[in-house]
């Protein structure tokens, strides 16, 4: 069974400082208050609702590791930043006469969230965020395929999503691997780091990290002087792949790119390779949707807000949450409230402006329904890009030169 | 709490007695410009352009206005969260008033009494009387407010909000809100025609203006701007500011660097003018001559020749330009 955790916010799955566990009852208490108010009827208003579908257990947000705060890493669950859209809905969908709800749902596998959306979406409800996976995610698009849903993709950048598991109900706010690793070899190319190292790790994820920058590297014309196998140990038969003083030897680079999803290894690169070169990638420079130093277009401000709301900074798939909430709130707003069609239409159209706080003007790309995004590139505390950098021009709109073009794309739903 | 009392007896005695002893200080033609990341207001002589002074105020200064009698100049502080009070005469900061957390926009009462201020954080505006040097009323709007507008007439007051996309009407006799109209993505700042028939909201993200209906709050128009060689998401309106006649609107374009020149009655864009880097704030002169551009990220100003649409100077001032204010 799943468990709807609003209403039992007890629930945890790990234990946790007191503090956060006090700060995350005050956020459930004030979810439920919000969702009370949110659908308290002015005269018979009708309300629109979201569900927020998560496994019970994800590593990927595990309380004992967040705290390393890796770089690529979240810094927490990104229900925060669907909570955060929440209440910047309540002005529009007053004026507008309609209400706005979210409730968040968790099971234990795909199969457990299925029968949760099944449940809300004989409901009326059309509106789901999911934070899980690619796999999981993929089994939910399989199900609603040709029902009346969307389904927001907000926590998985693995770019088979977007290329032949697309499906036409499946929208996608986190910016994929290869947008993130277009961003970084953008940035490369504009500072003539052409020669990279490349670290590759042994996880699944480490493999499709790496293969999205090879296929980055050779499209903007960077040069991979080697590629290697790391492991996370300290075995000394496997020196050669655990010592990143023996894995950074060799032929000259400019600079080292470490794929490593989980990242424990990478936050252990920078100050130990042989020679003097920036490490980018999983650590040292990430290219994400968001971070939290980023101060310009009103991104102090939502931040802040996000802070308030979860007691944490804010991290892309806050962003990622948040701005899946946006888009549709804008899309009701801009069509009147219409019908579902109508309003589906309008958010997957080129009409659309979606004020993502990065200074362009967000809308999907009608092939393969990937929000089109800068990409920030950030260190542990500075913003110290935005891509598209300056000078890589595309022939319609130059958030194309990030992640899959229409020719690119395998995606045919 | 001493500091509190302290500030507000100072505030109200200078309200009191600011207005004679500074009399002699009128038209000094300085040009005023507030820099966001310099904590300072710099003066310009506004003939041979060169810095008077520059006068340290509050942290993260933005919006400045002329006090009603031109005597004082009102800066909003946002990091300080307080309006500092400037003294044209003495050109120092002589008070300040407290205004609510992250203030970034203000407007005066009809009667002067009172400051109308955004409060970008809270998704608040406070209302704070000068003379108690205290906020005594909080208007909720939607969040992230920015631009703060009272109507000529002072009864209408309207405020944006960022997030919402939204323009409040409010009413500030009783501070309840009149309206809410939805406008384009990311409004900001608003100018109004004379008789305060047309309300006139920058859309950054939208790349447009807005026109609402001064008395229905009802839209009446849009002006879209496009420069030639740019593309529409490079196209940020922000800063607004109309004659005294209410026949011709400035509008700033942000990442465009250029204002462009609107005819009010046709809604016709005129005139696109080059000018520096993320073009923001707009000021005329009174005669209406000269109009000042603050250029965010290139730390300067330009002035422009109204009656040829010329740039005639580029002007280097503080880090982070943010608003100018002109004492003719």
């Amino acid at each position: 069974m799943g468990v709807t955790l609003s209403s039992n916010p007890l629930e945890k799955v790990c234990p946790m400082p007191i503090h956060i566990v006090v700060r995350r009852l005050w956020a459930h208490v004030a979810a439920l208050l919000a969702v009370f108010m949110f659908s308290l009827p002015v005269v018979a208003a009708e309300t629109i609702r979201f569900g927020f579908l998560e496994l019970a257990k994800d590593a990927r947000f595990d309380e004992k590791r967040l705290f390393f705060r890796t770089l690529s890493r979240p810094l927490g669950d990104p229900f925060a930043g669907a909570e955060v859209a929440m209440r910047e809905a309540r002005f529009v969908g007053q004026a507008l006469g309609v209400s706005f709800a979210l409730e968040r749902l968790r099971g234990k596998d795909a199969a457990e969230l299925l029968t949760q959306l099944d449940k809300l979406a004989a409901e009326g409800v059309r509106y789901f965020l999911v934070n899980a996976p690619a796999s999981v995610v993929t089994e939910l698009a399989q199900a609603a395929k040709g029902r009346e849903l969307l389904l927001f993709n907000v926590s998985a950048a693995d770019d088979v999503l977007r290329q032949e598991q697309c499906q036409a109900n499946l929208y996608h706010t986190l910016p994929n691997h290869s947008m993130q690793s277009d961003a970084m070899a953008q940035f490369l190319v504009a500072n003539k780091w052409r020669d990279v190292l490349l670290l590759e790790g042994p996880l699944p994820d480490d493999k499709l990290i790496a293969a999205a920058f090879e296929a980055s590297a050779k499209r903007f014309g960077l040069k991979i002087v080697a590629k290697r196998s790391f492991v996370l140990s300290n075995d000394p038969r496997q020196r050669e792949q655990g010592n990143v003083g023996l894995l950074t030897t060799g032929s000259d680079y400019d600079v080292v790119y470490v794929a490593d999803s989980d990242g424990e290894f990478a936050r252990g690169v920078p100050y130990q390779t042989v020679r003097p070169r920036p490490v980018v990638g999983s650590e040292g420079l990430v290219a994400e949707a968001w971070h939290w130093a980023w101060e310009r277009h009103g991104a102090p401000q939502l931040s802040g807000r996000l802070e308030k709301q979860a007691g944490r900074r804010m991290a892309s798939m806050d962003w990622a949450a948040w701005v899946a909430v946006k888009a549709v709130v804008e899309s009701v707003v801009r069509t009147n409230n219409a019908d579902f069609a109508t309003v589906v239409a309008y958010l997957g159209g080129d009409e659309i402006t979606i004020d993502g706080f990065k200074g362009n003007r967000l809308d999907f790309r009608p092939w393969d329904r990937q929000l089109r995004q800068p990409i920030l590139l950030a260190t542990h505390n500075r913003v110290v890009e935005r891509a598209p950098i300056a000078g890589f021009l595309h022939q319609t709109n130059n958030m194309d030169t990030l992640g899959f073009d229409q020719r690119d794309s395998r995606c045919k739903p | 709490m001493q500091l509190k009392k302290m500030t507000t007896a100072l505030a109200a005695s200078l309200l009191l007695t600011l207005p004679m002893s500074a009399a002699q200080a009128k038209d000094t033609g300085y040009i005023f410009v507030s820099s966001e990341n310099d904590n300072a207001v710099t003066v310009l002589d506004g003939k041979t352009y060169t810095v008077v002074k520059t006068i340290p105020t509050g942290e993260r200064p933005r919006d400045m206005k002329l006090s009603s009698d031109r005597e004082k100049i009102f800066v909003i502080a946002s990091n300080s969260e307080r309006i500092d009070i400037i003294d044209i005469a003495k050109l120092e900061v002589v008070g300040s008033i407290e205004v609510g957390e992250d203030p970034e926009m203000f407007d005066f009462s009809k009667d002067g009494s009172k400051v109308y201020v955004s409060n970008e954080d809270d998704g608040e505006v406070s209302v704070v009387d000068i003379a108690k040097n205290e906020i005594v009323a909080k208007i909720e709007v939607g969040e992230e407010p920015e631009g703060v507008m009272m109507s000529p007439d002072g009864t209408h007051l309207y405020v944006t909000s960022e997030v919402a996309n939204m323009v409040h009407v409010i009413d500030p006799a009783t501070n309840e809100i009149f309206a809410n109209v939805v406008v384009g993505n990311r409004p900001r700042r608003f100018a109004s025609t004379p008789d305060g028939s047309e309300i006139w909201v920058t859309n950054e993200l939208g790349g447009a203006v807005t026109i609402l209906d001064g008395k229905t709050n009802e839209i009446k128009g849009t002006v879209a701007f496009a420069p030639k060689g740019f593309r529409a998401e490079d196209v940020t309106p922000v800063g607004i500011t109309m004659t005294g006649d209410g026949k011709t609107a400035y509008v700033t374009l942000g990442r465009a660097n250029h204002f462009a020149v609107v005819d009010v009655a046709s809604r016709e864009v005129k005139d696109y003018v080059l000018v520096g880097q993320r073009a923001w704030g707009a000021t005329l002169s009174r005669d209406e001559s000269r109009l000042v551009i603050v250029n965010g990220l290139s730390d300067d100003i330009s002035i422009v020749d109204t009656a040829s649409n010329k740039v005639t100077r580029s002007v280097p001032v503080g880090r982070v330009p943010h608003t100018a204010v002109i004492d003719d």
